[in-house]
């Protein structure tokens, strides 16, 4: 394989293990929200999927929240550990980009926050895709572009100050726009990418660091300066840390932005775009009047995503970009 | 590189309230033939086949044998078992 290695895959394992059988109370509050966001997804689907594979560093959430919407014939779970998979449901321990499923052999693959922490994002897609049998249905969320900025510019500058130099210590991760056009790449139909920012307040920057270690969110960055971190680093990272993102009551924010996806498997059942020259009334006509360059048609091929001028929008919550430009399908 | 034993059980408080028919099980600790039509070889893809006294399945297309643990497949191909020349 020609992929980078990005991610070291056994610590991340040895760190998701860790921070379970620990079960810090209270640290499963992000895929508590990721797996709620799926159930939104997955109530607006009236279906039921014969065969469902649920895919979280903890399945214990999201095995219940699938079995709760009764959407699911039966459930297959996998995840990093053992340590992390419900008791009493068919089971197996795989690696997020290596995933055992026989081609065409789904109906419903649904993953938390598992999908960022991949080498090659676009081939797991794909294994996805092949996974699922016609018109099945793939849902995803996982951790965005601007999750852990405040963190990653503190941790930079700390380590410029003091080391001359900055190493990598948060993992890069794709952003929304990214995310849409790669459902397109891996074969999805009726692709969509929205997603949601949540700000997290926590008295400094420690008690974040803390936070990440029980998520099983360690460094995890094959390329990192493996020695000794130093406590100096820590305490300089969290003094930037508290100057430049803290609230006035002294409290700091932490950004995380989880961004959802859903694709179907094609199928020939589902809506598709008419063929290019096919349409029977002209664009001017419908409009009225000629506008000189604001009527741009989008022709919804994957090297055509619009290019936006503006920022995305800034709001937390509300779908940012649809790229298909498609409403999540409502039924069979 | 397990330093500990795992000291608690996963918690059953956040386990589901409703137990929809699930066709797949963990019955016995066996591994369920229907769970095989979908469990393939990570790496190749191709069929596993279950040795139920060894408590492996075995991906003849890579040579490894993954390990069975309390019912549970460990598809990891760090933790599979190089299957000998024959």
């Amino acid at each position: 394989m020609s992929v980078i290695e990005v991610v070291k895959k056994s610590a991340l394992r040895r760190n998701v293990a860790r921070a379970l059988r620990k079960r810090t109370p209270g640290v499963d509050f992000l895929l508590r929200a990721a797996v709620d966001d799926l159930g939104d997804r997955l109530a607006t689907v009236e279906r039921v999927f014969e065969r469902a594979v649920l895919l979280a560093p903890d399945t214990h959430h999201l095995a219940g929240m699938v079995q709760a919407s009764g959407k699911a014939g039966s459930i297959l779970q996998l995840a990093p550990a053992a340590v992390g998979l419900a008791p009493d449901i068919a089971a197996a321990v795989a690696d997020e980009e290596a995933l055992p499923l026989a081609p065409a052999s789904i109906d419903l693959f649904a993953t938390a926050l598992s999908l960022q922490w991949t080498n090659d994002l676009p081939g797991a897609m794909v294994q996805i895709r092949q996974a699922l049998r016609p018109d099945g249905l793939f849902l995803a969320s996982l951790f965005g572009g601007s999750t852990l900025v405040e963190l990653r510019d503190s941790l930079m500058q700390a380590e410029t100050e003091l080391r001359g130099g900055a190493s990598p210590r948060v993992l890069s991760f794709a952003d929304v726009r990214q995310l849409g056009a790669l459902l397109q790449r891996a074969g999805f139909a009726l692709p969509v990418a929205d997603r949601d920012t949540l700000t997290v307040r926590y008295d400094s920057a420690f008690g974040l660091m803390a936070d990440l270690r029980a998520m099983g969110a360690a460094n995890v960055l094959t390329d990192r300066d493996t020695g000794y971190v130093g406590r100096d680093l820590f305490l300089r990272t969290a003094q930037i840390y508290a100057e430049r993102y803290s609230d006035p009551d002294g409290r700091i924010r932490a950004t995380f932005e989880i961004v959802s996806l859903s694709g179907w498997a094609p199928h020939e059942s589902q809506q598709k775009p008419l063929r290019p020259g096919s349409a029977k009334v002209s664009l001017a006509d419908v409009l009225g009047h000629d506008r000189p360059g604001k009527s741009q048609a989008f022709t919804g091929s994957r090297h055509d995503l619009p290019e936006r001028t503006s920022p995305p929008q800034q709001a937390a919550g509300g779908p940012a970009i649809r790229p298909s430009g498609t409403e999540p399908r409502r039924s069979e | 590189m397990s330093d500990h034993t795992p000291d608690a059980a996963p918690s059953e408080a956040s386990g589901p309230e409703s137990a929809a028919p699930a066709s797949f099980g963990r019955q016995n600790r066996q591994v369920d033939p229907k769970l095989l039509e979908i469990l393939v070889c990570p790496l190749t893809k191709t069929t596993l086949e279950y040795d139920r006294e060894a408590q492996e399945l075995i991906s003849r297309a890579a040579k490894l044998a993954f390990p069975i643990r309390d019912g549970i497949p460990i598809l990891l191909e760090e933790e599979a078992r190089p299957l000998a020349e024959d």
